[in-house]
């Protein structure tokens, strides 16, 4: 994925994953930075191996920290393509940099599939500062 | 109703921790992040607000008595200035809370769980009505300190009308700062040498900019959390509950059986001993939480009552309440991480000890 990833062509889920544009029938996902800013210190990431059909709204692995665990969402409906597997030993990228080395699996459409029912950047910071009240 | 404020919120928040409520307090979970925190504290000095802990204080010709009918741990032993650690038990001899007492020439403290401070004042309050005791409650008029770490009791000097270095592990001593009373006791929630301080109010803020200035990093409930698991310190709520006994909890060092009467002394000796407290590894990272099943043999155990990535440790650590058929160190057994068996074994407890200190007087 391009280091530099524009925020406002990403889409949002409401449980903070991120999906990157389709490339062709392929789109990139990962957690947004206020998810990072909630867990801090990542300790420890289960992601799903290829070949693993995600539907939206529904887990597909868990990451957790020195505190809690939490679900990852699926933002889009699909078969994972490719996986970020050296996060698995190695999970400071989702800390340092969590749109761009951090990102945690690659999903292949499923037909008719897509991000519209996502947010977008302006509807996720209203959900931000929503939450933040 | 809105949470209650310690003395030092808006200290916390001036430093941008976040802020979460606790036992009817809003207290910072963490500052700058767990694992900085954690590990500032096993190797230099942190800095903990824990005035959420209830302070009770009991005055009166029955107040030894008194104490040793409600507390497992001997009391009429306590020399002055001494600090001892005990439950309290119900009749059923399960867990009410596990508090400090502190011994004075007047009388005697009580420090209790945050979380149990209505229920053990009202407890408290019916038992004392057969005795002559006062029981009050300082709370909310005082603020309590930790300081914490290798560091802590020498970056005091000076503060205090005495050296801190002086006293003994579990003992305190009323003292002043800033020549109002105060107390300060060397006791501690995270494996290591440390302080407890008790202020008044008004000083709370001018004694954490004091430490902090002196080389204190300020740390939140994260952190508490995650030292005293490493010390395998109990945490009321889940090694201790009112459906546990202490024994089974692996506090039978703190409950003196032979000491004379108290409650719940009879049904603990009636109660037949099938289960105690151990601290399992567990392979790889991810943290046993607890309930999470533990098993032997395909057939589930015990559960697990705290677990956490140990961050100084660097290993998944959990404690758990298991059959004595399985607690022996070395023994393997599985905890189910929600749905994934996770092989574990059984280590002797605590996971952390630190190093001995030639300075602390014994």
């Amino acid at each position: 994925m391009n280091a530099t990833v524009n925020l406002d062509e990403l889409k949002y889920a409401t449980s903070h994953e991120w999906a990157a544009p389709p490339e062709g029938d392929i789109v990139t996902v990962g957690i947004t930075q206020y998810a990072v800013d909630q867990l801090t210190d990542v300790t420890h990431l289960q992601l799903p191996k290829v070949g693993t059909a995600v539907t939206a709204g529904v887990p597909f692995g868990e990451i957790e920290s020195v505190k809690a665990v939490f679900d990852l969402n699926a933002p889009v409906s699909g078969t994972v393509v490719e996986v970020n597997a050296p996060l698995a030993s190695e999970p400071s990228p989702i800390n340092e940099d969590c749109y761009g080395r951090g990102w945690l699996i690659r999903v292949q459409l499923a037909p008719g599939a897509g991000t519209d029912h996502l947010a977008d950047k302006a509807k996720y910071d209203a959900q931000l500062a929503h939450d933040a009240h | 109703m809105p949470d209650a404020r310690t003395a030092l919120h808006d200290w916390h928040a001036a430093r941008q921790a976040r802020m979460v409520p606790f036992a009817g307090y809003a207290m910072p979970v963490q500052y700058s992040g767990v694992v900085e925190e954690h590990t500032a504290v096993r190797a230099h000095a942190g800095l903990f607000d824990i005035s959420h802990m209830a302070r009770l204080s009991f005055a009166g010709s029955n107040a030894t008595a008194f104490l040793d009918r409600v507390f497992t741990n001997s009391v009429a032993g306590m020399k002055l200035d001494q600090v001892r650690y005990g439950l309290l038990l119900n009749d059923a001899g399960f867990v009410l809370d596990d508090v400090l007492v502190y011994r004075w020439p007047y009388g005697y403290s009580m420090v209790v769980n945050a979380s149990n401070r209505g229920k053990i004042v009202t407890w408290l309050t019916a038992k004392a009505a057969a005795f002559d005791v006062r029981l009050g409650d300082e709370t909310d008029a005082t603020a309590m300190l930790a300081v914490q770490g290798p560091a802590a009791v020498a970056l005091t000097a000076g503060l205090f009308d005495f050296d801190a270095g002086t006293l003994k592990n579990y003992y305190a001593k009323p003292t002043l700062y800033c020549r109002s009373g105060c107390v300060v006791s060397r006791t501690g929630y995270t494996g290591e040498d440390g302080l407890e301080i008790i202020v008044p109010n008004e000083l709370a803020v001018s004694l954490a900019e004091e430490l902090v200035a002196r080389g204190a990093k300020p740390c939140g409930l994260g952190s508490r959390d995650t030292l005293r698991l490493e010390a395998a310190m109990p945490l009321y709520g889940h090694e201790l509950t009112e459906a546990i006994d202490p024994l089974s909890a692996g506090l039978g060092w703190a409950v003196k059986l032979d000491k004379g009467d108290f409650i719940g002394r009879d049904a603990l000796k009636a109660m037949p001993r099938t289960r105690t407290r151990v601290g399992l590894e567990l392979d790889g990272k991810r943290a046993g939480r607890e309930g999470c099943p533990v098993l032997a043999g395909g057939d589930v155990v015990g559960t697990v009552t705290s677990g956490s990535y140990g961050p100084f440790v660097g290993k998944s650590i959990a404690m758990a309440t298991v059959p004595l058929a399985f607690s022996s160190p070395g023994t393997p057994l599985t905890v189910d991480i929600r749905g994934t068996p996770t092989p574990a074994r059984v280590v002797s407890l605590p996971f952390y000890r630190r190093p001995k200190s030639p300075e602390t007087p014994s």
